[in-house]
């Protein structure tokens, strides 16, 4: 186990050191540069070589790429080019939210997706899971900015329940914390409860042809328990890797949300370095949203080895 | 049902003890979108304490799903089983599923065909195979793992101690059909129900697996129902022989007289179509032509009238023949019986084909 964690984690590196050179050849290729925008109308040669010079973009690619990867690799992330302040500073600050964010998402998918997907493949054909397929079908369909402005109108405007947006720190004021949680939570769980909706039923469907469910039901175990204990516990294995997937894609993805919501995440942070050639900050978002890919999709895959005994033994 | 008169198969001299499991007038049909499926039509047959009785057939004779649904086993819900099925005093047909988990695995073990398939691979072989009996039997962790080492032992697995922690792919799948022996045996179940239980196995695997169950059978006094299409099983362990076509018994007799003597046409053409080691005489494998008709829409006559190469009553075409004794325990659904120069010349192909010298002896570890 010790081994196959190292050597997963070895195969990480690897794949982070590709992101990073792929990202960064992205910016790059790109036409245009940070200080351009930035001079505006105001626009003078030497000032915009000098700024340049200073930001260093004048030097050749690959030295850009070579101190901008030896400074990362001691935890510096560079200086963002509009605020100044250090890339890791801002990242560090902004990853809270962004993980409250995407576990609580994923929470709220999980709540609706488990129950709704086992369900509707045990009623497999009768009302229930056409109902659960409907929502799925229009989970999926639903454009995440619309349903956040709809629950805003409805919870906080119409009914004034709960705050329409902004973040607390939960080590501040939990309560106000949760409150305003709830709807950007729901809004980016509803959607991956949609999605998660699907796989856990048909892993479910799958998981109850399986020959030795038949085998189980012929020893006389009662149905509840070939339930648990045969159908779940092997519907589980495939049902993983995409609560793995979906988390991971809440951790880097919920810019929509994010900006609906008004939520200080690591995803508006991206979006505004895109918006603003603010390289550093681009990067190291990347970087760090990669990490986050990796380092769930390393833990689905050690969760797997417990869930699955052929992978550890054979 | 044709308007002629069933008549009720007698359980012959040979084996006089009681019987455990009394089928009568068992119809099985599912509803389906091209009209009602006929799937078994009207099967009677006792079993008897510590007999073997082999139901043949190829696929979709009926010849699973007859089982099956002795326990409601068919998982398609329009599926629906009449008639009566009295294991000791229980008539299985009336009860409830409640009442059905305390007969399957219980009463009635099973043993499916494929091995890799048919265990569950996350959990360990001990777990599978205590389950059923701290459930049934009620036994606690410590005895039924006690009894798990005991059966293990019993269908020959080495060092059962050992492999009580192992999960199945840790197993062949020859030792795997072991554990699923083993958990059939395991709640000492009157009736064992083998479908097609050597199906999935190499063929030193399957003389190893019908010699071991016939040992268990011998020691355990259960009775046994191997359901196949591989007539060598037959041969090999079989008292008594069920052979179904299209949903109903064509003929039924003693193993013996059937695989030497077989007076229905389509067990003739079974017996014939089986290959022959070294025999260059017969030129072409015989085979059966045409396909079973489907079970929506069966044929008026006889079922097997299509593909019939003897038929020579004009009412096989139109008329359902009944079940008919023609020797003492010997039956036929037939208006006629194929000659016996015929009959015997598929039997005595059979002879060599199912009972090569020397090679089942070999066979057992």
């Amino acid at each position: 186990m010790g081994r196959y964690v190292l050597r997963r984690t070895a195969q990480a590196a690897v794949a982070l050191l590709g992101v990073s050179i792929v990202v960064f050849a992205l910016i790059h290729l790109v036409p245009g540069d940070p200080v351009r925008p930035a001079l505006g109308t105001r626009f003078d040669q030497e000032l915009y070589e000098t700024l340049i010079a200073r930001a260093g973009l004048d030097q050749p690619l690959l030295l850009q790429y070579w101190n901008w990867l030896t400074s990362a690799l001691t935890g510096d992330l560079g200086v963002s080019f509009r605020t100044g302040q250090p890339v890791t500073g801002a990242l560090l600050q902004r990853l809270p939210a962004t993980m409250l964010l995407a576990f609580a998402a994923l929470l709220v998918g999980l709540l609706i997706a488990l129950p709704a997907g086992i369900v509707s493949a045990v009623r497999q054909g009768r009302p229930v899971d056409y109902a659960a397929s409907s929502f799925s079908q229009i989970g999926v369909s639903v454009p995440d900015f619309w349903f956040g402005l709809l629950l805003i109108l409805v919870f906080a405007r119409s009914l004034g329940w709960l705050p329409p947006s902004g973040y607390v720190s939960p080590l501040e004021d939990p309560v106000e914390a949760i409150r305003r949680l709830i709807l950007p939570a729901t809004t980016a769980g509803v959607v991956t409860g949609a999605i998660l909706t699907r796989f856990v039923r048909s892993s479910v469907l799958e998981a109850m042809g399986a020959e030795h469910v038949r085998l189980a039901r012929a020893k006389g175990m009662p149905e509840r328990y070939i339930l648990r204990h045969h159908v779940l516990r092997n519907a589980w294995i495939p049902v993983v890797t995409i609560t793995g997937l979906q988390l991971a894609t809440l951790l880097g993805g919920i810019v929509v949300v994010e900006v609906v919501f008004a939520w200080p995440g690591i995803g508006r942070l991206a979006l505004d370095a895109v918006v603003r050639r603010d390289y550093p900050v681009l990067q190291g978002a990347v970087l760090l949203i990669a990490t986050g890919f990796l380092l769930i999709n390393l833990l689905v895959d050690l969760l797997y080895a417990r869930l699955d005994p052929r992978i550890t033994t054979s | 049902m044709s308007g002629a008169p069933e008549p009720t198969p007698e359980h012959d001299d040979s084996t006089d003890a009681e019987v455990v499991l009394s089928v009568r007038d068992l119809e099985v049909s599912f509803g389906t979108k091209r009209g009602r499926a006929e799937v078994v039509r009207g099967l009677d047959y006792d079993l008897h304490r510590g007999e073997t009785l082999a139901i043949v057939g190829e696929s979709g004779s009926g010849k699973s799903v007859s089982t099956l649904a002795l326990t409601k086993l068919i998982p398609i819900p329009p599926g629906r089983g009449t008639g009566t099925a009295h294991l000791g005093d229980t008539d299985l047909i009336s009860l409830s599923e409640a009442e059905l988990v305390h007969v399957r695995g219980q009463r009635i073990g099973f043993v499916f065909q494929d091995p890799m398939t048919s265990l569950n691979p996350v959990h360990t072989i001990g777990r599978q195979l205590t389950e059923g009996m701290r459930h049934h039997l009620g036994l606690s962790e410590a005895a039924a793992r006690d009894r798990a080492v005991e059966l293990l032992a019993k269908v020959g697995i080495p060092s059962p101690e050992d492999r009580l922690g192992d999960y199945p792919h840790q197993f062949s799948g020859g030792m795997r059909q072991r554990v699923v022996i083993a958990i059939g045996l395991s709640c000492d179940p009157e009736v064992l129900i083998a479908d097609e239980a050597t199906t999935a196995l190499d063929v030193t695997t399957q003389a190893q697996i019908i010699d071991l169950i016939a040992e268990l059978q011998a020691d355990l006094g259960m009775a046994v129902v191997w359901i196949t299409h591989d007539l060598g099983v037959v041969a090999g362990i079989a008292d008594r022989v069920l052979v179904m076509y299209a949903g109903e018994v064509v003929e039924q007799a003693d193993a013996p007289e059937l695989l030497s003597r077989p007076r229905h046409p389509y067990t003739v053409g079974l017996l014939a179509s089986l290959p022959v080691l070294g025999d260059t005489e017969r030129g072409d494998l015989a085979a059966i032509p045409g396909l079973p008709p489907p079970p929506t829409s069966l044929p008026p006559g006889c079922g097997f009238y299509p593909r019939c190469s003897f038929r020579s009553d004009e009412r096989c075409a139109t008329e359902r023949p009944p079940l008919r004794e023609v020797v003492a325990g010997h039956l036929v659904r037939s208006f006629y019986e194929v000659p016996e120069e015929q009959s015997r010349r598929a039997s005595a192909a059979t002879r060599i084909a199912i009972e090569p010298p020397d090679v089942r002896d070999e066979g057992v570890a």
